[in-house]
C-alpha cells in the first residue's frame, strides 16, 4: 500500500472523505493486486453488505455467502471500476444487487447484464472529474437527509427492504399510483439537490 | 436512432433498487443499452443505493468468511469487460436472453394474419412474462388497456397510437389507466419486446383478434 493512502487513513489531520480513500485502495487492487488494500476495503464494505442482505431477508449465512461473492467480484473487477460513473460504494452496491438477483434465479443463471457491460468506456477521468464525482456522492447523502420523510421511507423500502412498488403500496395502504408519484418526486428532488449542491 | 420515448423515473428507480421483475429488467436494460440519457439517469438512481449501502449499520462478519474470501483471491481470474453486440443489432441484455441464434432462432406463433408472438423463457421462478410481438405494416392491435407494469420496447419498425409514435429504441412505459390501439405505421414489420406481469395478459387481445372484424 502506498504511504499516501496509509497516511490518509491514519493521520486524521486532513479529514479526507472515506470515498476518495476507497477509490485509491481499489486502484491499488487493480494495479498491483494489493491484498492489504483489499483487506481494508473488505473491512469497510463486508459488514455493510451483510447488513444490507439481511435487511432484504437473507439469513446470516446466506448474507455471508453473498458478502464473499461480492468482495471476490470487487477483487476480480477492480480494473473495470470507472471513477467518473460513481463512488466505490455505488459500484459495490450494484455488484451486490446483481449477485443477489442472480442468486435468486440460480436455477437458470442468465448472467445479469449491467450498464457497465454495454456503456462505452469513457476515457480515464481527470482528477477534477473524479473529485467532482466524490463531492457529488457526499451531496447525495446531504440530499437524502433533506427530502421529506415519506419520500425517504419509500427509497428505503425499495432499495434496502427490497419491496416492489406494488408491495410498498399494499404495506403502506396507499394506491400504486401514489407510490410511483412519490418515487418520482424523491428521485427528481435528489437530482435537483445534487445539481445545486455541486 | 432518435429516441423520443423514455423510461418513467419510477421505473428507473425500481430498476436501480433491484426490485423489478425479471422480464421488466430485461426491457429496461435493453432500452438503456440503446439510450445514453436513461443510462445516466439509472446511474443517478444507483448512487442512492450506494449511499444507502454506506449508511448501513455494520454487521460483524465472521472470521471464517473473511479468511475464506482472502484465501480464495489467488484462484480468481480477473474479469474482462463483456462488451460487444453478439447478435448483430440486438441490444446485449436482450441478446443474452435470446440465446446464441438471436432473433432468427425465435419460434413465432401466428395469432392472426400479420400478427405473431414468441415467448421468451426466463428463470423457472420468474413471475413476470417476456414476449416478442411481430406485426405487419398497417396492422393494429384492438383497443386495450394496461394492467399496469407493462413495458414495451420497439426493436424494429414503428407504431403509433394516441400517445405518440414509437420507433426503434423507444419504450412505452404507460400508466395503467391508458387504453390504446397501436397501429404499425412503418413500411417494414414492427418487432416489439413486451414485459407484462401476468402471462395471460394478452389472452383477451388474441381472442378479439380471432374475431372477423379485426385485422383490417
Ligand atoms: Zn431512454
Amino acid at each position: 500500500m502506498t504511504s499516501l493512502v496509509l497516511s490518509m487513513m491514519s493521520s486524521g489531520k486532513s479529514p479526507e472523505p472515506a470515498a476518495s480513500v476507497h477509490a485509491e485502495l481499489l486502484a491499488l487492487v487493480a494495479a498491483s493486486k494489493d491484498r492489504e488494500a483489499f483487506a481494508t476495503l473488505f473491512d469497510h464494505f463486508a459488514p455493510r453488505v451483510k447488513s444490507f442482505m439481511m435487511r432484504k431477508g437473507a439469513s446470516a449465512e446466506q448474507a455471508e455467502d453473498l458478502v464473499q461473492e461480492t468482495m471476490i467480484a470487487v477483487w476480480s473487477k477492480a480494473a473495470l471500476y470507472v471513477a467518473d460513473r460513481g463512488s466505490v460504494a455505488t459500484w459495490v452496491f450494484t455488484i451486490a444487487r446483481n449477485l443477489r438477483i442472480d442468486r435468486l434465479r440460480r436455477e437458470k443463471p442468465n448472467q445479469f447484464t449491467d450498464l457497465d457491460d454495454y456503456d462505452a468506456p469513457s476515457d480515464e477521468p481527470g482528477q477534477d472529474e473524479a473529485l467532482h464525482r466524490l463531492q457529488e456522492d457526499s451531496a447525495v447523502a446531504q440530499a437524502l437527509a433533506q427530502i421529506p420523510h415519506e419520500q425517504r421511507e419509500l427509497l428505503i423500502l425499495s432499495y434496502v427492504e427490497d419491496l416492489p412498488q406494488s408491495e410498498i403500496a399494499a404495506r403502506l395502504q396507499i394506491p400504486l399510483g401514489t407510490v410511483k408519484s412519490r418515487m418520482r418526486l424523491a428521485y427528481r428532488r435528489l437530482k435537483k439537490l445534487l445539481e445545486t449542491l455541486t | 436512432m432518435k429516441i423520443t420515448h423514455h423510461l418513467d423515473d419510477a421505473t428507473l428507480v425500481a430498476y436501480a433498487a433491484g426490485t423489478l421483475g425479471e422480464a421488466h429488467r430485461v426491457v429496461v436494460a435493453a432500452h438503456a443499452a440503446m439510450c445514453g440519457d436513461c443510462r445516466t439517469a439509472i446511474r443517478a438512481a444507483e448512487r442512492v443505493g450506494g449511499m444507502l449501502l454506506e449508511d448501513q449499520d455494520a454487521s460483524a462478519v465472521s472470521d471464517t468468511c473473511r479468511a475464506a474470501t482472502l484465501a480464495s483471491l489467488d484462484g480468481v481470474t480477473r474479469a474482462v469487460p463483456r462488451r460487444g453486440k453478439p447478435s448483430g443489432e440486438l441490444p446485449l441484455p436482450l441478446a443474452s436472453v435470446l440465446g446464441e441464434r438471436g432473433l432468427p432462432g425465435v419460434k413465432w406463433k401466428t395469432k392472426a394474419p400479420g400478427i405473431a408472438k414468441a415467448d421468451i423463457s426466463l428463470s423457472p421462478g420468474a413471475r413476470t412474462h417476456l414476449q416478442l410481438l411481430r406485426i405487419a405494416p398497417g396492422k393494429a392491435l384492438p383497443d386495450h388497456g394496461h394492467g399496469g407494469g407493462e413495458l414495451t420496447l420497439v426493436l424494429k419498425g414503428s407504431y403509433s397510437d394516441h400517445t405518440g409514435r414509437y420507433g426503434a429504441g423507444d419504450v412505452a412505459d404507460l400508466d395503467e389507466d391508458i387504453e390504446h390501439a397501436p397501429r404499425v405505421d412503418s413500411d417494414v414489420e414492427c418487432i416489439c419486446l413486451v414485459a407484462t406481469e401476468a402471462p395471460t395478459r394478452f389472452k383477451s387481445i388474441w381472442a378479439r383478434l380471432a374475431q372477423p372484424f379485426v385485422g383490417i
